[in-house]
């Protein structure tokens, strides 16, 4: 556990040595209040709940998340320092952890900046907050699944840019698969069985059942995967640099 | 300490490193010399856990660096080519943070750092963020990083190339001072550094070894008895064998096109 936690403090430490977490903390803090009111319509729906912020969280993470991401694996590639990681007594799965640890912390920081919209919402009425937690929850889980798919494309090039823009790609696939258009367009050309795997592979599906307030273990199952996967595809691929015909 | 047996590297078509092997023991601090491009970094990558060879096998204080990669790893400190380092870190941040993932805390680790700042002469430097200090300063920072939990084997990768000369001096006091207890292994293609610092010299070139010996006897496989005489001699035929191949690669391709 020892280099994981020293991974997981250099790389939170990372974040607020330069003005990169800031810059993000402020975008996000800014962000999903605008979309609750302008695109949500927060004050004309007459409820006292945070529905209008979760329905746009997807899309709001969907951007923000690889942006977080993208500087992972990239970044020790351009900068030289993996070089000094693989040299170093820490196993490449602590290394990814700690990674994903400190930027997930982040975005959870930042979903915790909204936490005045909620306040705000008690005080205008009674919301249902066991809801609006686990809304919080889902979103965070959310938001560590589209971290760990950015970070195991940010293990496949050295380029920060293409590292965010192959992560929001991923992102935006395991996003669209559950909107209506996309299934209508799947079921038109593939079997029904396929069709509906695909809707099941949805993040926004599994998103969706926590959005409205409930804790279906499936689904924290399924984002516990998503992140797994993104996690181990990233440690292959940084593996597989030393070659050696996998040894 | 180091060992390394017919270590063989391939990148795609190229074989960068071809049967290399030679050994290093404590007190010894060897020169680890080629022209650009002659196997030298990828060689040291290998002993140092970062590449795996595709065959023959690396060892460090007995433990192959493949198999038991960590356990190697936990004996040796390492300085990549260029110094690589998080530019936003301070070089005391630096440093902790190697201490702490070798499982260093408490007293024990502020012990290890202030010795290693205190080594690598980092004095207020210390403080400063890296990306903001000369170029000599980065390399010393690195080298903290890389002798602060007292490795018994160094692989240094170039560590005074682009340093002035009182920089140089203070890095190569440095490895004097930790020579008598460790295995050093230094890449390098300054033949003064070699003179001024190694017991012993491998040359490597076109990915082979080409000669292993005390730079006094290096010296005399020369025309001239000069190091420099004895190096442009010793990888002459690679060189050649490898301009021989660049210009039949080029012609095939022109055959091709």
């Amino acid at each position: 556990m020892t280099p994981l936690i020293a991974v997981f403090r250099r790389e939170l430490a990372s974040w607020f040595e330069t003005p990169l977490a800031y810059v993000f903390l402020t975008v996000f803090a800014f962000a999903a209040p605008s979309f609750a009111w302008h695109a949500g319509g927060l004050f004309e729906t007459g409820r006292a709940d945070l529905a209008p912020m979760f329905d746009y969280m997807p899309w709001l993470l969907v951007v923000l998340m690889p942006a977080l991401a993208m500087r992972a694996w990239a970044e020790e590639r351009d900068r030289g320092t993996l070089e000094m990681l693989l040299a170093a007594p820490i196993p490449l799965w602590a290394a990814a952890i700690g990674k994903f640890a400190a930027a997930w912390a982040v975005a959870g920081l930042a979903l915790a900046l909204t936490f005045p919209m909620w306040i705000a919402v008690n005080y205008l009425g009674a919301p249902d907050n066991a809801a609006i937690a686990t809304a919080y929850v889902g979103a965070l889980m959310l938001a560590g699944g589209y971290l760990a798919l950015g970070q195991a494309l940010s293990a496949a090039t050295h380029n920060q840019v293409i590292a965010f823009v192959l992560g929001a790609g991923a992102c935006v696939l395991v996003t669209v698969t559950g909107l209506p258009f996309v299934l209508d367009a799947l079921a038109a050309r593939l079997p029904g069985a396929v069709a509906e795997s695909f809707a099941e592979l949805s993040a926004l599906a599994r998103f969706e059942s926590l959005r409205r307030g409930v804790l279906d273990l499936a689904d924290l199952i399924y984002f516990l995967s998503l992140i797994g996967l993104g996690l181990g595809i990233a440690i292959a691929m940084i593996d597989a640099r030393r070659g050696g015909g996998g040894r | 300490m180091i060992e390394a047996e017919l270590l063989e590297k391939r990148f795609g078509p190229t074989l960068a490193v071809d049967g290399v092997s030679f050994a290093v023991e404590r007190g010894e601090v060897v020169a680890f010399l080629g022209p650009n491009g002659a196997g030298k970094s990828t060689t040291l990558r290998m002993i140092a856990g970062v590449l795996e060879p595709d065959s023959g096998r690396a060892m460090v204080a007995g433990l192959d660096c493949a198999l038991n990669r960590r356990e190697a790893q936990a004996y040796l400190g390492y300085l990549p080519e260029g110094a690589p380092a998080y530019p936003a870190m301070t070089p005391r941040g630096f440093v902790r943070f190697h201490l702490r993932a070798r499982g260093f805390s408490g007293a024990g680790l502020r012990h290890a750092e202030a010795r290693a700042l205190e080594l690598a002469r980092l004095g207020s430097y210390a403080e400063r963020p890296i990306g903001a200090l000369s170029k000599g300063y980065k390399r010393r920072a690195a080298l903290a990083a890389a002798i602060a939990h007292d490795p018994p084997v160094l692989i240094l990768d170039e560590p005074t190339d682009g340093l002035d000369p009182n920089q140089k001096d203070g890095v190569r006091d440095l490895i004097a001072e930790m020579a008598p207890k460790k295995a050093i292994l230094i890449s390098t293609h300054l033949l003064d550094e070699v003179e001024a610092m190694c017991s012993r010299t491998v040359v490597i070139a076109g990915g082979r070894i080409t000669a292993d010996d005390t730079p006094v006897e290096l010296a005399l496989k020369g025309p001239d008895g000069t190091l420099g005489g004895a190096f442009r001699a010793l990888t002459a035929d690679a060189l050649r064998a490898e301009d021989r191949a660049n210009r039949a690669l080029a012609e095939e391709r022109e055959g091709a096109a």
